[in-house]
């Protein structure tokens, strides 16, 4: 056996750049439909894990797997913003407490999460290092947001601003990180988490400035004053920045309950109490749809279900021809031999020997294929999830 | 000793026959095969080395009678006890000069490799000058250096019998010399018959028998 493995691996040393393209298609036509299967079916796993752990979704109606999509994997929203009521009309309820959602700021690329401390909580969310946000205008981020954007606690995160020519918009906020949450394993590892108001204040519906209550008449910045209000110039320097000095100087204008969010997780405080308020929300003229993540997500696998069979049985489809090919690229490739075949039979070479170091070398092939074909969908395997998650990100 | 008696061949497809009464190569004896193209040398050759079977008759080498044996005894047979040299040289291009001359060894289970193998392949390449060459592929070889590797492979199992299927014809003279010197020494050494086709006339006149088979058949 020994001679026989000498054999075949010389001839596919010496002719590595035909071994290497055999081994390399082979690989393929194994890998395509098994990287593919492994691929989805861990992008199901993520998917689905998180909406099953999200009971009931409210937000604007429109597309439900756009909402989901959103609000459970942080893509950007394309469905309209909501009132801050609607958080209010489930607490209300009593059947439920709601958990609100603003989405529509990244900081780099990572979303940025405004909402309530009871998202952490809801989540499960845990502190790596740092604290949990205590003033505004702080951030914290989740771990891979932290290694994408490249900051850690005590570094500064800013804002993206929203459009760089919309040049009365909002200014980006620079926010200082307060904590690095700990490794979940979801989406939330690429946010970066703020107070809901933090993120009104990036909206622009709350601001801090330079104080000009106390500006005297010929003070240049003052154009009017009657009574208590007071109407300053753009020459008023706005703070980009939120810190104890000049917190105070900031407020909202406007009723909260007005202000903008873009989801409402809604966590009941029973099965019961989940059905009835679905049913308080699929009836009679609501602004809002309620969904249920879960039902969303499988709807949306479905799809993605039949597509993968699709692509895999194209994929076998290929496979096959790929197969038959390879077939006759080793039956040419004996042809192309023959001369020396006969060379090794003329000196005594036995045909079971030549059978068997022919053979030595297909399978030589072929296991090279496996193993590649096998390593490369370990690392699907192993980084599936993460793209999935990026993806879904 | 080899011994043919009444020999006929033909292939299947017809269109070609060979018939031969008597022929006897005693030991260390030189034979040229001679005749014109087509008239059967190499067919004969191939008989007698039991690459081919023949019709009727039989050829026995010592006291093995070659043409009865089975195919996979006759491979054998050839592994164990002939060297064999072609015209084409035949090298494998992906072995390098010693692993070609250890060729017989890696296909054949009748054959054991083991380093007194080894270490008579490295002598022979070295005796026939090509020490500096031994990890060469073929491809880097000259047409004489490339016969002298074949020379080499027919000699390292140590053959009782040597056949040349015109083993110079594409070599100049001091290649030719140096092969065909290389093949007399072993057959003299040992007391080999060698069987060598040949169309040249100087490399006819070294050989002590010429036979030229239009006159072996009747």
């Amino acid at each position: 056996m020994r001679d026989v493995i000498f054999m075949a691996w010389r001839y596919l040393r010496f002719y590595r750049g035909k071994t290497a393209v055999l081994v390399a298609s082979i690989s393929l036509i194994l890998f395509l439909p098994a990287g593919l299967h492994v691929l989805v079916e861990q992008g199901a796993e993520v998917l689905t894990a998180r909406a099953e752990t999200t009971p009931l979704l409210i937000g604007a109606k429109g597309s439900a797997v756009d909402l989901t999509l959103s609000a459970l994997y942080f893509r950007p929203p394309h469905v309209e913003s909501m009132r801050h009521r609607e958080v209010t009309r489930v607490d209300r309820s009593g059947l439920a407490h709601g958990i609100p959602m603003h989405l529509r700021f990244t900081a780099g690329r990572q979303r940025i999460v405004g909402t309530t401390i009871d998202y952490a909580e809801f989540r499960g969310l845990t502190v790596d290092r740092g604290r949990w946000l205590a003033m505004l205008g702080e951030c914290m981020l989740g771990s891979e947001a932290a290694r994408a954007l490249g900051v850690d606690l005590d570094d500064h995160v800013l804002s993206s601003a929203g459009s760089a020519f919309d040049v009365a918009g909002s200014f980006p906020l620079k926010m200082p990180v307060v904590g690095v949450l700990a490794p979940t394993g979801t989406s939330d590892d690429e946010i970066v988490l703020v107070d809901i108001k933090t993120a009104w204040v990036i909206a622009g519906l709350a601001h801090g400035h330079e104080d000009v209550n106390s500006a005297g008449k010929d003070d240049g910045r003052v154009l009017q004053r009657e009574g208590r209000n007071v109407v300053a110039n753009a020459s008023v320097l706005s703070y980009t920045e939120i810190t104890v000095e000049n917190m105070d100087s900031f407020h909202f204008h406007g009723n909260p309950d007005g202000f903008p969010i873009d989801a409402v997780l809604a966590v009941p405080a029973s099965f019961k109490a989940s059905v009835l308020l679905r049913g308080r929300y699929e009836e009679g003229d609501v602004p809002v749809q309620m969904i249920v993540p879960s039902v969303v997500v499988n709807e949306l696998l479905e799809t993605m279900f039949s597509v993968r069979d699709w692509v895999v049985l194209g994929g076998l489809a290929v496979g096959v021809a790929s197969a038959m090919t390879a077939a006759l690229v080793f039956a040419l490739s004996i042809r192309v031999r023959r001369r020396e075949i006969e060379t090794i039979q003329k000196i005594g070479g036995a045909r079971k020997r030549l059978v068997t170091i022919l053979g030595a070398e297909i399978t030589f092939v072929i296991v090279m294929a496996v193993v590649i074909a096998g390593v490369l969908t370990a690392v699907v395997s192993r980084f599936g999830e993460l793209a999935a998650r990026l993806v879904g990100a | 000793m080899i011994a043919v008696r009444d020999l006929t061949f033909g292939y299947p497809q017809g269109g070609f026959e060979l018939r031969l009464r008597e022929l006897k190569v005693t030991r260390g004896e030189g034979v040229a095969l001679v005749g014109p193209s087509g008239c059967g040398k190499t067919t004969l050759l191939h008989l007698l080395a039991g690459i081919l079977r023949p019709v009727s008759g039989s050829v026995l080498i010592d006291d093995v009678e070659v043409s009865a044996l089975r195919l996979e005894d006759r491979q054998d047979y050839r592994a164990l006890s002939m060297g064999l040299v072609f015209q084409e040289f035949e090298l494998l291009e992906y072995l390098d000069v010693l692993d070609n001359v250890l060729l017989p060894y890696r296909i054949s289970p009748a054959l054991g490799l083991d380093e007194a193998a080894k270490q008579r392949a490295v002598e022979l390449v070295e005796q026939v000058g090509l020490a500096d060459k031994k990890n060469s592929y073929p491809r880097r070889l000259s047409q004489g250096e490339r016969q002298r590797v074949a020379v080499c492979r027919s000699l390292v199992t140590r053959p009782r019998v040597l056949f040349g299927d015109e083993p110079t014809a594409n070599l100049d003279a001091d290649n030719r010399d140096q092969v065909m010197g290389t093949l007399f020494r072993y057959a003299a050494e040992k007391q080999a018959p060698l069987i060598v086709v040949t169309h040249d006339p100087e490399l006819r006149e070294r050989f002590p028998t010429v036979l030229d088979i239009r006159e072996l058949t009747p």
